[in-house]
């Protein structure tokens, strides 16, 4: 299935989870992870199956004002 | 008065949901010319807390981010994570939530922002937002105009503290409604931190002896051609006008008085 991380459309395995497009990415702590808009705490990670078509951010720290 | 009779002080800490702050000045961390440039002013200045925020990145980066989280945490100064650029209640939601996973803080500068123009908050949703915030237990920061029905409201929903502009961020303009930023200050009692619009010390002096009980600014020392220099003065700055506003200052009056005594003066109108 297709889905979209960071807007960059990924192939992941029907089944896969959020921690599975994680690793996919090599997300480097610290970062946090939404789908669809609604956050996932990271200990959710392996619980949250993804659909095709998600849209996944993963964010990280940066300056502000 | 010789020192040695000079009275100190009364400690006049910040006092923000609880939390006590020994500086209040606020600094952001955006749009300096270096990190090391940053981490200098931030030293001099002592900020109450670092505005930090969070965005999508190459998160495989090995470089991506570490070296400002390393100066974060080697400042050792409270991060505020705000939620800037976020459009609609869902994303401020959102946000908030992850900032509170990375940064490990209930601190929360709400930003919602109504036009991307001025930049200027959407106040008639704002209310919505910081209630569902503080309702998931986030100590809440609203970013906010000087309207005071809209501020009530914040308050109404449990904000302890708000943030009104002086003026549309990044300007430098300073406060461009001194009589709705003073009214405000006389009609709510929750601390109030002035955020955005200030360009130059003399500003975030003036709105301190109004009462206000703190600056938050970034662009104004970011974009100082001496940052670390700016940040102090800014820091000089609040603090003078936080002691004005508390000394009392004189009424002013419409004709001059003579502060030299006029009793026993030579040549007193001889010419």
């Amino acid at each position: 299935m297709n889905v979209y991380i960071n807007q960059v459309p990924h192939a992941l395995a029907t089944g896969a989870t959020l921690a599975d497009a994680v690793a996919l990415v090599q997300a480097r702590p610290p970062f946090a992870a939404a789908v669809n808009l609604q956050f996932v705490p990271n200990s959710q990670y392996a619980q949250t199956p993804l659909q095709s078509d998600d849209r996944i951010d993963i964010i990280t720290p940066v300056t502000g004002g | 008065m010789s020192d040695s009779t000079r009275t100190a002080p009364a400690a006049d800490p910040l006092v923000l949901y609880g939390h006590t702050f020994a500086s209040r000045l606020m600094l952001g961390t955006s749009r300096y010319p270096s990190p090391s440039v940053l981490e200098a002013a931030v030293r001099l200045a002592k900020p109450a807390m670092l505005t930090a925020s969070l965005r999508r990145q190459n998160v495989s980066d090995p470089n991506t981010s570490n070296r400002f989280w390393e100066m974060l945490r080697a400042l050792d100064v409270p991060v505020l994570p705000n939620t800037a650029g976020c459009h609609s209640v869902q994303e401020v939601i959102t946000t908030a939530h992850m900032a509170r996973e990375v940064f490990a803080t209930p601190w929360i500068k709400l930003e919602l922002i109504g036009d991307d123009y001025t930049l200027q908050p959407d106040t008639l949703n704002l209310v919505e937002a910081a209630s569902r915030l503080i309702k998931d237990g986030f100590l809440v920061l609203p970013y906010c105009t000087e309207d005071l029905v809209v501020c009530q409201r914040l308050v109404d929903a449990g904000c302890q503290a708000i943030m009104p502009w002086a003026a549309p961020i990044g300007t430098g303009k300073g406060p461009i409604n001194p009589y709705a930023l003073q009214m405000l200050r006389e009609r709510l009692s929750v601390p109030m931190i002035v955020d955005a619009g200030l360009g130059r010390p003399s500003h975030a002096c003036q709105v301190m002896e109004w009462g206000f009980d703190g600056v938050l600014l970034n662009t104004a020392v970011a974009l100082a051609q001496d940052p670390v220099a700016m940040a102090g003065a800014f820091a000089h700055a609040t603090q003078a006008g936080r002691d004005a506003y508390r000394s009392g200052a004189m009424s002013e009056q419409h004709a001059a008085q003579p502060s030299t005594p006029v009793l026993g003066t030579p040549f007193w109108h001889q010419a």
